[in-house]
């Protein structure tokens, strides 16, 4: 067999201009949907990879003239994803569901899949751009081009495996770019609306989603204090799960200053409040690091993302054992949500991550030590 | 490389009779087009003359009178219209199926129990085999009908349905059974099964798709699942498709029974001792089940649990070689479905993740056959050859 290229193709303009873009340069490419959830358990769970998608996605590959395959892997995804995104809220963390995902489910099954077919790459229409080291011939990831829709950022744990066979065609286009070369190659998708939130959630409502799924595990989040960083009681909030890490609004509490959303205690059930410096964070505790090529046995100045849209701050990365960190900001970072993931750069060099334990806030040893009052979920 | 169809449970290529009675029918026939059968000029005549002509070869092929033949959409209608066409207003009763049904039976019988009947479902053993005895346990006076299939389309295993008839009815309780993956593959006697209600496919057996039959026995009950026409003696209103049951009509004077039956079992057999010789020498080391093996099962269907391959990969290996098997289960997405049959013979996950479902039929040749096992120990060698590394967690694991 040729030197083939599988595709993953999520019915979406990127991944079908990806499959077009490596079908016109002459490779051998076979398309492949990943089916992550059950669409026919009632409504439309999700905005992306229904069945309609896949059938969008296989007329794109007919047009192409590509072998094209859907492979059922809910299970994984539910284990991998679904549980991970319940398990975070629990802990009062923020899952990043996309980041687990991508190197968990897709890569695996799509890298996996690939070696079982002999297939020397995997592409996707990720965007973001591989690096090889001309001195020495590893691989790791860059930022793409169009800055402003760089996903490399929910690559950085692929692994070395994943990385080395991965290829993405839309690294160097702009989303201007890609939506003009679908139009140029007359692709069916060409003005399909994207899905900008978690794919598994409709209309973005993942508190919806996260009751459901707690319900069929006969669990509820409780209402519980909102309280400041002495302790003091300021309102009640609704379950923590519906508040995020530095949101301002729609806390309920009248006060004289602006308050932000500065923790989630799930011990005592609590949604901590406080002003913009608390919101601020100098040092932030990272376990399960990765590295593209050698992990670095000293300190390291980086430009680390917090979030995905997140512009970047300076800081010193001091690797520690088990694969776990110290970031010291430069400056210090604001909203550093504990379960997201801390993503370094140097220039547009990706060089590793890994994920948020807890920042490192004068307020938040204080607020632990505080006898447990409710538990945040409830049977 | 012509390709090698091998998947004749999911849908058997139209026949070469049932082909050439449908192209007849779609030229006029001496200046008269093919009307509704139920129309009292020449058209009308001409499509009812094709539609009863139908009907009698079904009913031939089953041992019935055509008056217990009701032509349907497919086999899950058929078996939709069997279940709760059993269904009279007023007190909800009590149905008992088997755990290896096809969805077509398991979610009709689902659909009973939203309206306040009770279910019970009946284990099979590691073959996959229900016995007759669990059966009997579980009648109770409220007790209306008991459906069991006649033979599986994953694993082709064939259950004792005489036996398990002959007790059911003794009790004065209805009987239905799927016999979708039977009829044309072995013989089939409703008389001597002994059964009220028959699903019937015409795609199973070389007809067109979008027509079955459902027997029903002559006086027993059967509520129509649509309203319309009265067509079917008010069973199934709807213009009867005249082209498509001139089609499943030559499929079934077609069958070629027990010769078609022998060949393909034959073939079944040889498929099976050419994939084990070929893994016997084969220099990696890979454990096969043949799952139903020991029971009694319809020629030419093959449930293989290949240990530790991926069967996705397998089949899209196959394909790509020009090979059409399945995975037995399938999602109408075109991936595949954990198998709720395999389940319910106590395979794990993992190996239920491993198996793969060989059909052939009576147009599979012996070449065919061997290129297959050849293909299929290539791929699965290959596969396993490759190793199965654990899911990588993505962090800290390079």
């Amino acid at each position: 067999m040729m030197a083939t290229i599988l595709v993953g193709m999520s019915g979406g303009v990127d991944s079908s201009v990806a499959a077009a873009l490596l079908v016109e340069a002459g490779h051998e490419v076979i398309g492949v949907s990943l089916q992550l959830y059950d669409h026919s358990a009632g409504g439309r769970l999700a905005r992306c990879c229904s069945p309609e998608d896949f059938i969008d996605a296989r007329r794109v590959a007919a047009a192409l003239g590509i072998r094209y395959y859907v492979i059922n892997k809910e299970e994984a995804f539910s284990r991998h994803v679904l549980d991970d995104f319940v398990a975070e809220y629990r802990r009062g963390r923020t899952p990043n569901p996309c980041v687990r995902c991508n190197s968990s489910v897709k890569f695996e099954t799509l890298v996996r899949l690939a070696r079982g077919l002999s297939a020397t790459a995997v592409a996707t229409g990720h965007y973001a751009r591989v690096f090889t080291d001309p001195a020495t011939g590893r691989r790791s990831l860059l930022r793409a081009c169009d800055r402003a829709k760089d996903q490399s950022y929910f690559l950085f744990n692929l692994t070395d495996e994943q990385v080395r066979l991965a290829m993405f065609p839309l690294g160097e286009l702009s989303k201007q770019d890609v939506r003009l070369a679908a139009r140029r190659l007359g692709l069916e998708t060409a003005d399909k609306v994207e899905s900008q939130d978690v794919c598994f959630v409709e209309g973005g409502d993942y508190r919806e989603f996260l009751r459901r799924r707690l319900e069929e595990s006969g669990e509820r989040e409780a209402a519980g204090p909102i309280v400041d960083s002495r302790g003091k009681t300021l309102g009640l909030h609704q379950g923590l799960s519906r508040y995020t890490i530095g949101q301002r609004h729609g806390l309920g509490i009248a006060a004289s200053r602006r308050l932000y959303v500065i923790a989630r205690n799930p011990s005592g059930n609590e949604l901590v409040v406080g002003g913009p410096e608390e919101l601020c964070c100098s040092e932030v505790a990272l376990d399960e690091t990765s590295y593209f090529g050698d992990a670095p046995c000293s300190p390291f100045e980086a430009t680390v993302q917090v979030r995905h849209r997140d512009p970047g701050t300076r800081a010193l990365v001091t690797p520690g054992r088990a694969g776990q960190a110290a970031l010291r900001f430069i400056e210090p970072a604001r909203g550093v949500a504990p379960g997201q993931a801390a993503v370094f750069y140097s220039g547009d060099r990706l060089l590793g991550g890994g994920w948020i334990a807890r920042g490192t806030q004068a307020i938040l040893p204080r607020v632990a030590r505080r006898a447990p009052a409710r538990a945040a979920v409830a049977k | 490389m012509r390709r090698v169809y091998l998947d004749h449970n999911a849908t058997s290529p139209l026949g070469p009779e049932a082909r050439s009675a449908m192209r007849r029918l779609l030229d006029e026939e001496a200046g008269v087009p093919l009307g509704n059968p139920s129309s009292p000029h020449a058209s009308g005549h001409r499509a009812r003359l094709v539609v009863e002509e139908a009907r009698r070869a079904v009913s031939r092929l089953i041992g019935a009178a055509p008056s217990e033949v009701v032509f349907v959409s497919g086999g899950t209608e058929a078996d939709n219209l069997a279940i709760q066409g059993i269904v009279e207003p007023g007190e909800p009763a009590h149905l008992v199926t088997s755990s290896v049904e096809h969805p077509a039976v398991l979610e009709a019988c689902r659909k009973l129990r939203e309206r306040g009947w009770e279910l019970t479902v009946v284990g099979v053993d590691r073959d996959g085999r229900v016995h007759p005895d669990d059966v009997m346990k579980t009648l109770r006076r409220e007790t209306r009908m008991v459906s069991i299939m006649t033979a599986n389309n994953e694993t082709g295993v064939i259950q004792p349905i005489r036996e398990i008839a002959a007790g059911v009815r003794e009790r004065g309780i209805l009987f239905h059974t799927d016999a979708v993956q039977s009829v044309g593959k072995r013989e089939i006697d409703v008389g001597a099964l002994g059964v009220d209600y028959l699903a019937i496919s015409s795609h199973k057996m070389g007809g067109p798709v979008g027509i079955g039959a459902l027997y029903v026995r002559e006086g027993a009950p059967l509520r129509p699942l649509l309203q319309g026409g009265g067509q079917e003696r008010r069973r199934r209103p709807g213009t009867e498709a005249a082209l498509l049951a001139a089609g499943f009509g030559a499929a079934a004077d077609a069958v070629r029974l027990p010769g078609d039956e022998d060949r393909m079992r034959g073939l079944r057999d040889l498929l099976e001792a050419e994939v084990r010789r070929h893994l016997a020498v084969s220099a990696v080391d890979i454990g096969l089940v043949i799952n139903g093996e020991a029971a009694p099962r319809v020629a030419g269907t093959s449930s293989m649990t290949f240990a530790g391959i991926d069967n996705e990969a397998l089949v899209i290996k196959m394909d790509l070689a020009g090979y059409a098997i399945s995975t037995g289960s399938a999602c109408s997405t075109g991936s595949t479905r954990p198998s709720h049959v395999l389940s319910a013979m106590g395979l794990s996950s993992t190996a239920i993740a491993s198996t793969v479902r060989i059909s052939l039929g009576p147009s599979t040749t012996e070449e065919e056959i061997r290129r297959a096992a050849e293909a299929l120990t290539d791929a699965v060698a290959e596969l396993a050859s490759i190793g199965r590394a654990p899911l990588a967690s993505g962090a800290g694991s390079r």
